[in-house]
């Protein structure tokens, strides 16, 4: 008795797996990108605005963080599209989601960030003679990313993770691969094995690589 | 460039300021004339650092005046009391130079950077122009070696006159100094104040917050004794500093400072 582990045909459709990682980091990297566009404006507009505005990017923020990924992932590639007359790829569509996801989660540590800046380099910046831009732009901010490095590699790799919600809308990433080559081998075990190893190691790689550039910075502090 | 050469560099008048219900600054004021360096002692609470921070206007005041080379520090000149817009203000404050207790220098910057942020997004200097000024500066503050330094890599009495250089790098009218010694290892003080002394014999107009009472002596032209949040006693370091001074609250604080230092 007992399984017998055959890996061979998930080497054949390997071509699957790897071209899905290569589009899970892909969605990872361009939804935080945009996460932070996102994140920093609507921090840095937060701690300067009046009550309407914060209430609106908190409740943002809380909508985001209170709802199941997957559930956001639906929303706006079936509910959107039926309401307003817009029409995008499931891989546009997922994108837009993870973006507004992470942007939500990083408008939180940003704001965190600014308000944790010294208030001492703030009046350091205003007694040289610089305007709140230039103090924001010149001290703020670059300190700010500083504080915010560790949490930020911490969100991206949680992003890189969430990718794999994109197989619900057959988006071609690693988990979509996994499931592919499931359906028509039925080498559930060896194919989930192999895919927990990707994940894994893409994780760890990557959580090394972000881990040498904070302590980049933090020489740097 | 001010219309009488005679009249105070800077002028505070009838300063007020509470935080909440707690009156910190009552009525004060002080002049100080062009090439003066005044001291302001007195006992910790007493509102010292917030007048200082109420002559760049990091703090604003209730009502009174603060005056720079004629011109109202935080306020507008005409009609109601109105607070500069935050452009004027940053001019403003590019006219008078500080360095702080805890040197607040850009952790992400050098050393040269440092000195080079103001002057480059300040006074439009160039890239070129900037860094020369800064070498200048760090040269006279005995860093010329460090400009490449960040101020993690400095020493606390290093990071100090780094924060002297950035400030004066800008030529300001006047340099406010906030207990810049405070916050340093003894051993670090002397290199500090060596530097500041060297900025007052150059006739740089200063006024500054300090405990160091042997430096305010050599080095002040007059002293400034504060407490409650008001000016208890001027005058001339040897007055002030003596034994014959007929206010007892200066003789308090003189005597329980003799007492805790030597």
């Amino acid at each position: 008795m007992g399984y017998a582990l055959n890996f061979n045909l998930i080497w054949r459709h390997f071509d699957k797996l790897w071209g899905g990682l290569l589009l899970s980091l892909e969605l990872a990297v361009i939804s935080i990108a945009i996460g932070i566009v996102i994140g920093l404006v609507l921090a840095v507009w937060y701690v300067s605005a009046g009550r309407v505005v914060r209430t609106v990017i908190a409740a943002y923020v809380e909508f985001i963080r209170n709802v199941p990924l997957i559930l956001l992932v639906y929303l706006v590639f079936y509910g959107l599209p039926t309401v307003v007359d817009i029409a995008y790829s499931a891989q546009t569509s997922f994108i837009a989601t993870l973006s507004l996801y992470s942007g939500a989660y990083l408008v939180e540590v940003f704001r965190s960030g600014l308000e944790a800046v010294p208030s001492g380099q703030i009046d350091a910046g205003k007694a040289i003679g610089l305007t709140p831009w230039q103090r924001l732009v010149h001290v703020r901010l670059p300190t700010m990313l500083r504080i915010t490095l560790p949490a930020l590699s911490n969100t991206f790799l949680s992003l890189f993770k969430d990718t794999s919600v994109a197989s619900v809308i057959s988006v071609p990433e690693l988990t979509y691969g996994a499931q592919w080559i499931n359906f028509n081998t039925f080498r559930i075990v060896e194919v989930y094995l192999v895919v927990t190893a990707m994940y894994l190691v893409t994780g760890y790689v990557l959580l090394f690589a972000l881990r040498l550039v904070e302590r980049r910075f933090r020489a740097a502090r | 460039m001010s219309a009488n050469a005679n009249a105070p560099l800077l002028d505070v008048r009838d300063v007020s300021k509470a935080f909440g219900t707690v009156e910190v600054l009552r009525a004060v004021s002080l002049e100080v004339k062009r090439g003066e360096v005044v001291s302001v002692i007195g006992p910790s609470g007493s509102g010292k650092t917030t007048l200082l921070r109420c002559v760049n206007f990091l703090e604003s005041y209730d009502s009174g005046s603060i005056r720079i080379d004629g011109k109202e520090v935080g306020y507008r000149e005409a009609g109601a009391r109105q607070r500069r817009s935050e452009r004027d203000l940053a001019a403003m404050r590019a006219e008078t130079g500080m360095v702080f207790q805890s040197f607040n220098l850009f952790p992400h910057l050098t050393a040269a950077g440092n000195i080079m942020l103001g002057l480059r997004k300040v006074r439009g200097k160039s890239e070129a122009e900037a860094r020369k000024i800064a070498e200048h500066w760090l040269g006279r503050v005995g860093l010329a070696h460090k400009a490449d330094s960040l101020p993690a890599e400095l020493s606390g009495g290093q990071q100090q006159r780094v924060g002297i250089a950035r400030a004066v790098a800008m030529e300001p009218k006047i340099l406010l100094l906030d207990e810049i010694t405070s916050a340093l290892d003894p051993e670090l003080v002397g290199e500090v104040l060596e530097v500041v002394r060297s900025l007052a014999e150059d006739g740089m107009t200063m006024l500054m917050v300090t405990h160091e009472m042997a430096f305010a002596r050599d080095a002040s032209s007059r002293i400034v004794f504060m407490a409650d949040g008001s000016v208890s006693a001027a005058g001339p370091p040897a007055e002030i500093l003596g034994t014959e001074i007929d206010n007892e609250r200066l003789r308090n604080f003189l005597a329980r400072f003799r007492a805790s230092h030597f």
